[in-house]
């Protein structure tokens, strides 16, 4: 039993530590999606995240830990740079202003000396591991399930339907935009910094708009109901490559195409439990 | 040397005003950020370069065709796509994620039909001469793009100030159910709307594509958020904003490239759009919406 | 309580409020009535901050509320209900009113995320007055179903919950008898007045006329954008503007 599961490992632990990482940056943006904001922008913290925590490992020696912890932070600090002007107006403002932004950092890391312009961070050395990122996974998965049942959670689900009568409630929308813009960036970046550190280079190429549409279909897909659709709608999408790859050029039209028919015809994404308990009365019928 | 940048920045700055003249009139009418815009661009930029390699049309003929064809696909994608949430009220979230969809699958189908290369129009296709005014240099085909750009513009406002279905096509903008209980068809509205801004997103494109002489299938993407700069900076639904926002960026850009490094033309309209947010959200003249409760 | 002094509100070139001032005193019910585009809901908007006024102040006690963002101006002790009744849907009831009681559950995300005894004592605390607001609109037995699946009535009632939940000085009400059946409205009234002897003072915009009359110790009448009238009910009925503001001089 062992040796197969040593196997597979072997040739899987990519995809894994892959599907691992999506499903973080699925919750990053289901965190903006759950009070009504889209933000286009994680792909781009994950790369700013990538590219510091890679720096950190490479020219300052800090232990991991570490470097994944600068790596959360300097995104969650733009986030808040961009954030601050912009969320003080309704959510399109903030999709908006993400939609351009992945360019620009691409085109930043791509003319900086130091982020090594289009050749990117070589050689960083393999510190993820599978622990770190079920462990990461499992705090966040706690850190929703509290929120979801706080004031917190519910002042985003407020936001998200009616931002007008939630500030009528006195909750102050704009922070809670905030923070949860903020909350999603760092996460982002965490996710970034793992990824750099198992697939050993850094390039501007990844973290640009397209991956940052890939994020968000795997989330609609999945279902932006709870925190669970995003993380299992972006592990499915992570893993239909490995089986659409002889669509070769096409197979990120049929991203599209997912995207389009999930939001016309499944707008609860897979994950609906209103769809299950709506099967379920069936079944018992 | 600044009257030349200033030439080739009119030229620039009035296909994006074109551009950004369709993206807002769907905001206005729709009331959604249509960000499949940019497929219906590169669409007409293809469409023309087919009609011109493989129907040996001439270049003037085949904008008018190709601005057809991506008025025709803009149509297609309303009804397809936006009509639908429309009927179901969705999240006004929805509609926008909807359209990344589309681009994503028409940008992403082209690259697979047409390979991911930069296409260019046959030699002889565009005009090539030009003309020596004091220092400054102007081509016929500058000329022709500010010309063509402008006369669409401006027909378009001459119809909308002017006309019956101008007017029609302002009061859905203003208020699409008081609009549809004076006795206004407006689907018929919403459908025109749709062409016609497609169809000026594909003109723009095959200017743009005669203009740098190049095609490639994410050329759409690219101005994308351009097209959101301008239409925040102009205010979001507004005409007269989306003609001026449009020169201003492309001022913006060629003199930045011209001034600072062309490293960092793209960021320019990032930049603007930060700025405008920071200090005018409204844009130069939107109003700011009030929502009444 | 509240004082409204030369509230204007300009849209373009259309004035929706000219110079409008008038007193609501504390522990009454005071209604707002007028033609339809008089300008009712736009002076609810302007006293709860969702827009700004071109002139003119409201005070609320010694406390300045124009100019403060929307949110402030609940915090200050506004509660309110929207003319076309702004729940959430995909929330349930208890939920919906334990939103309204944002300001009063003391925590934050630290007590969250740490899940604190204090975070677990104000959730309790907060379910519970939930219950009871609930119980005040007779609607304790759905706490736990999905707000969008109410009866018109029943979210007009939620609504009403919600907003006291917020534990205002002063409830705007808009509106509230807008699409009810007569039986309906009858509950409506006796809801309100309930609501009113215990204390919580009353700012009401209707169109019913019975239900202003029966319900309102004070009345307001604008009429495009001006006060016309002001004064008890017996006054406002006799006043000649409103009776040709509403039916016109002929009437």
């Amino acid at each position: 039993m062992t040796e197969t599961l040593q196997v597979f490992w072997a040739t899987y632990n990519t995809l894994v530590f892959t599907v691992g990482v999506h499903a973080m940056l699925a919750l990053s943006i289901f965190l903006t999606l759950s009070c009504g904001l889209l933000s286009l922008g994680n792909a781009a913290f994950m790369g700013i995240g990538a590219y510091t925590a890679a720096l950190a490992t490479l020219r300052l020696g800090l232990p991991f830990g570490e470097a994944l912890a600068l790596g959360g932070l300097l995104p969650g600090l733009v986030a808040l740079v961009i954030g601050i002007p912009t969320l003080r107006l309704s959510g399109v403002y903030l999709a908006m202003a993400t939609l351009g932004f992945g360019e620009v950092v691409r085109v930043i890391f791509l003319n900086l000396e130091i982020t090594g312009g289009s050749m990117g961070l070589n050689g960083i050395p393999m510190k993820t591991q599978l622990w770190h990122i079920l462990a990461i996974l499992a705090v966040l998965v706690y850190g929703f399930v509290r929120i979801r049942r706080s004031k917190i959670g519910r002042s985003f689900e407020a936001i998200k339907e009616d931002e007008t009568a939630a500030k009528a409630m006195g909750i102050n929308t704009t922070a809670y935009k905030l923070l949860a813009f903020v909350m999603g960036a760092i996460i982002a970046g965490v996710a970034g910094g793992l990824n750099a550190h198992f697939t050993f280079f850094v390039s501007p190429r990844e973290y640009g708009f397209d991956p940052a549409v890939d994020i968000l279909t795997g989330a609609i897909f999945g279902g932006t109901g709870s925190f669970v659709g995003p993380m299992i709608g972006s592990a499915i999408l992570a893993i239909l490559p490995e089986l659409l790859r002889f669509l070769q050029a096409f197979r990120l039209a049929v991203n599209g195409l997912i995207l389009i028919l999930v939001v016309i015809y499944l707008p609860n994404g897979i994950w609906d439990r209103k769809l299950f308990a709506r099967l379920r009365k069936k079944g018992a019928a | 040397m600044i009257a030349q940048q200033l030439v080739n920045a009119l030229t620039l700055g009035s296909v994006y005003a074109l551009f950004a003249l369709g993206f807002t009139l769907v905001f206005g009418v729709l009331e959604v950020i249509n960000l499949s815009h940019g497929a219906v661009f590169m669409a007409g930029a293809y469409a023309a370069l087919l009609l011109v390699t493989k129907a040996n049309l001439g270049i003037w003929v085949a904008l008018p065709l190709a601005m057809l064809v991506s008025g025709a696909l803009g149509l297609l994608i309303d009804q397809v796509v936006l009509k639908p949430l429309r009927a179901r009220r969705a999240h006004h979230l929805m509609p926008m994620i909807a359209t990344i969809g589309v681009a994503t699958l028409i940008t992403n189908a082209i690259q697979g039909i047409f390979g991911a290369e930069t296409s260019r129009f046959p030699f002889g296709t565009i005009p090539e001469e030009s003309f020596q005014i004091g220092a400054i240099r102007i081509t016929e085909l500058q000329i022709a793009i500010v010309i063509i750009s402008s006369l669409l513009m401006l027909l378009l406002v001459a119809i909308l100030k002017h006309t019956r279905l101008g007017k029609a096509v302002r009061a859905v903008a203003e208020n699409p159910q008081t609009s549809y209980l004076l006795g206004i068809n407006v689907e018929a509205v919403f459908c025109l709307v749709s062409f016609t801004a497609a169809a000026l997103g594909g003109g723009a494109g095959v200017l743009i594509g005669l203009s740098f002489n190049s095609i490639f299938p994410f050329m759409g993407q690219a101005l994308i958020p351009k097209g959101v700069a301008v239409i925040i900076l102009g205010g979001l639904g507004d005409v007269r904003g989306a003609m001026v926002g449009g020169l201003f960026l492309g001022v913006a850009e060629v003199m930045s490239v011209a001034y600072l490094s062309s490293d960092y033309r793209d960021a320019v309209a990032f930049g603007l759009l930060f700025l405008i947010l920071l200090v005018r959200p409204a844009g130069l003249f939107g109003r700011v919406m009030e929502r009444k409760a | 309580m509240l004082r409204i002094n030369g509230l204007t509100k300009q849209f373009g070139g259309l004035r929706v409020l000219d110079e409008v001032s008038f007193q609501v005193p504390e522990g009454i019910i005071y209604g707002l009535i007028g033609p339809n585009g008089a300008g009712k809901t736009t002076l609810f908007n302007l006293i709860t901050g969702i827009i700004k006024p071109t002139a003119g102040s409201v005070h609320l006690g010694s406390k300045l509320l124009t100019g403060l963002a929307s949110y402030r101006v609940t915090r200050a002790g506004i509660g309110r209900t929207f003319q076309n009744i702004r729940i959430f849907r995909e929330m349930t009831l208890l939920e919906n009113v334990m939103v309204g009681m944002h300001d009063h559950l003391c925590y934050g995300l630290a007590g969250t995320l740490l899940a604190l005894p204090s975070q677990r004592r104000e959730e309790q605390r907060g379910r519970e007055r939930a219950r009871e607001l609930l119980s005040w609109v007779s609607l304790e037995d759905k706490a736990g179903i999905e707000a969008g699946s109410l009866s018109y009535g029943e979210q007009r009632k939620l609504e009403l919950a919600r907003a006291l939940a917020t534990d205002p000085k002063l409830l705007l009400i808009d509106e509230p008898a807008a699409g009810m059946n007569p039986a309906e409205t009858e509950e409506l009234m006796a809801e309100i007045t309930r609501i009113s002897r215990r204390g919580y003072t009353i700012l009401l915009i209707e169109h019913d006329m019975r239900l202003v009359m029966g319900l309102c110790q004070r009345i307001a009448v604008l009429n495009f954008g001006a006060l016309i009238a002001e004064g008890t009910p017996e006054e406002i009925r006799r006043h000649a503007g409103v009776v040709e503001a509403y039916l016109g001089k002929d009437g």
